[in-house]
């Protein structure tokens, strides 16, 4: 029944729903994670490459992460070519904002202008939605850094810490109970995010060449938004295991301690 | 060859139709003469534009506070329509814009201008700084520039950065060039007045020392311009906002 109001975009079904819409979440949902956390001094986007063959050319150093402009970046998940053309117009956006206004669009400001966009594509036109979730993270004056997440819908909203793609709700829900607001800095929001994925990717092992991490922190009133090398992610992941190890021993301590106490 | 005509004499005339500055001397003897090809043009078109506006701006830019002053007169050729006329449009809380220029393009733009400053206030819920405003302006005066509806207005802007608590002004003309600058003066009153500013001026002056500096402007247009503007509207722009001042009546005699 619901079939029949599957093939257009720009119709509800009876129970008010816009299926096209759904289904493209739905291909969102089997694309690689990517996450985002806001710190005190800065933001980070981890996102899990897929294309790792060793054919493969690296003319670009990063496949899902996007500079858009000199304050903001993106993290796409979905269809790479549908996430391609968004990317391009927001980089377009961002700099008519500048030839008319002569300073740097404020975040929130990009964010809306693509999702009116997205939205259009659900409203009219003909044509499906596009298949890709974006989280954004920027720095304007106006409101420091921020953390945005738009889906095809066109709807947007700001986060602490969000996660989208493939176990986007399992990532999620670890993130509410580890991450801790306004009292996480940069490097602990680094650490957070190898956990998450670690738990979330499929594999036993974190492994360097499947992980891309680009932070954003401003310094010296410029804003540096850096992917971080192979190595550097080598060294973080060595970190974040040794944590794990010591997190695990202190842990056993504590059971056998407490089973000493108890024997007494 | 040109001919000597005997009613030419002002040099700086712009014909809006041919497009050209028409003035050229006299080869016999050297007096300002219009070529032919103008005076046929101001005998059929309807509207003739003067580079020099007979209306006066004044903008002076202070540490704390910018001063901008402009004349009260509504001129239609030789008649004063209106005496009480307002040629400043307040665009934000802390950003005024004083225009001059062709009648009609001045309040037409203006009024673009404000009210697109104001739906973007409206839109994001806070507004944009002097600088970028401007930066807008300029960029809206120079697209339709080249394009078959060119606005003629000279433009001041002048206010007061919220964030930064800075003051700024800035000089905008018809052919959308825009510089910031510490004071200007438009119009032939401007010819006056600069000189009288580039003595007098400091930018640590208090209220009560700006006001004067401006009283002297004044008071220098009403004795050497041959137009008479009696009545200067004040306005001061602050970070606490857009205030009136009393009107300047000029009280220069003649040479």
């Amino acid at each position: 029944m619901a079939r029949r109001y599957d093939s257009k975009t720009t119709i509800f079904s009876p129970e008010g729903r816009l299926y096209q819409v759904e289904y493209a979440m739905e291909a969102i949902g089997h694309a690689g994670t990517c996450l985002g956390i806001l710190a005190n001094d800065g933001i980070v986007l981890a996102a899990e490459r897929r294309n790792t063959n060793k054919l493969l050319d690296d003319v670009f150093l990063s496949d899902k992460i996007y500079k858009i402009d000199e304050d903001m970046a993106c993290c796409v998940a979905g269809i790479t070519s549908d996430a391609n053309v968004l990317t391009n117009e927001l980089r377009a956006i961002a700099q008519r904002h500048t030839l008319q206004f002569g300073e740097p669009i404020p975040c929130e400001q990009l964010v809306m202008r693509l999702c009116d966009i997205k939205q259009a594509y659900t409203q009219y036109g003909g044509k499906r939605p596009f298949g890709v979730s974006i989280l954004y993270m920027g720095w304007d004056t106006r409101h420091g850094y921020q953390l945005y997440q738009s889906d095809p819908s066109g709807n947007y909203s700001g986060w602490k810490a969000t996660c989208i793609g493939n176990s986007s709700a399992a990532a999620v829900s670890i993130l509410k109970q580890e991450y801790k607001v306004s009292e996480t800095d940069l490097h602990q929001a680094l650490l957070l995010a190898l956990k998450v994925m670690s738990k979330t990717l499929d594999m036993t092992k974190l492994n360097a060449e499947k992980l891309e991490l680009a932070t954003l922190v401003r310094n010296d009133n410029k804003t540096e938004i850096n992917v971080i090398s192979v190595e550097e992610v080598k060294e973080l992941i060595k970190e974040h295991e040794q944590k794990e190890a010591e997190a695990e021993a202190a842990k056993q301590d504590k059971q056998s301690g407490s089973g000493k106490s108890s024997d007494k | 060859m040109l001919q000597c005509l005997p009613q030419v004499q002002v040099t700086d005339y712009y014909c809006c139709c041919c497009l050209i500055y028409c003035c050229f001397c006299c080869s016999c003897c050297s007096t300002p003469v219009l070529p032919l090809t103008s005076i046929l043009c101001s005998l059929t078109s309807t509207h003739y534009t003067s580079i020099m506006s007979l209306e006066c701006l004044i903008g002076v830019k202070f540490n704390n506070f910018v001063l901008m002053a402009t004349d009260m007169s509504h001129l239609q050729s030789i008649m004063v329509q209106k005496s009480d006329d307002d040629k400043m449009l307040a665009l934000s809380k802390n950003l005024v814009m004083a225009v001059s220029g062709e009648a009609g393009d001045t309040t037409q733009f203006a009024e673009y201008i404000a009210k697109n400053i104001q739906l973007y206030k409206m839109r994001n819920g806070y507004e944009l700084p002097p600088a970028a405003a401007v930066h807008f302006t300029r960029h809206t005066l120079a697209t339709h520039l080249r394009s078959r509806e060119p606005y003629f207005v000279n433009l001041l802007m002048g206010g007061v950065d919220p964030d930064t608590n800075k003051t700024e002004l800035f000089y905008m003309d018809y052919l959308a060039a825009s510089i910031p600058v510490k004071y200007y003066a438009f119009g032939y009153g401007g010819m006056f007045t600069l000189s009288v500013m580039d003595k007098e001026y400091t930018p640590d002056m208090n209220e009560k020392e700006a006001y004067e500096l401006l009283k002297k402007c004044v008071a220098e247009i009403k004795r050497r311009f041959i137009i008479n503007l009696p009545k200067f509207r004040v306005r001061i722009i602050s970070k606490e906002g857009i205030k009136d001042m009393p009107h300047i009546v000029g009280e220069g005699e003649a040479a």
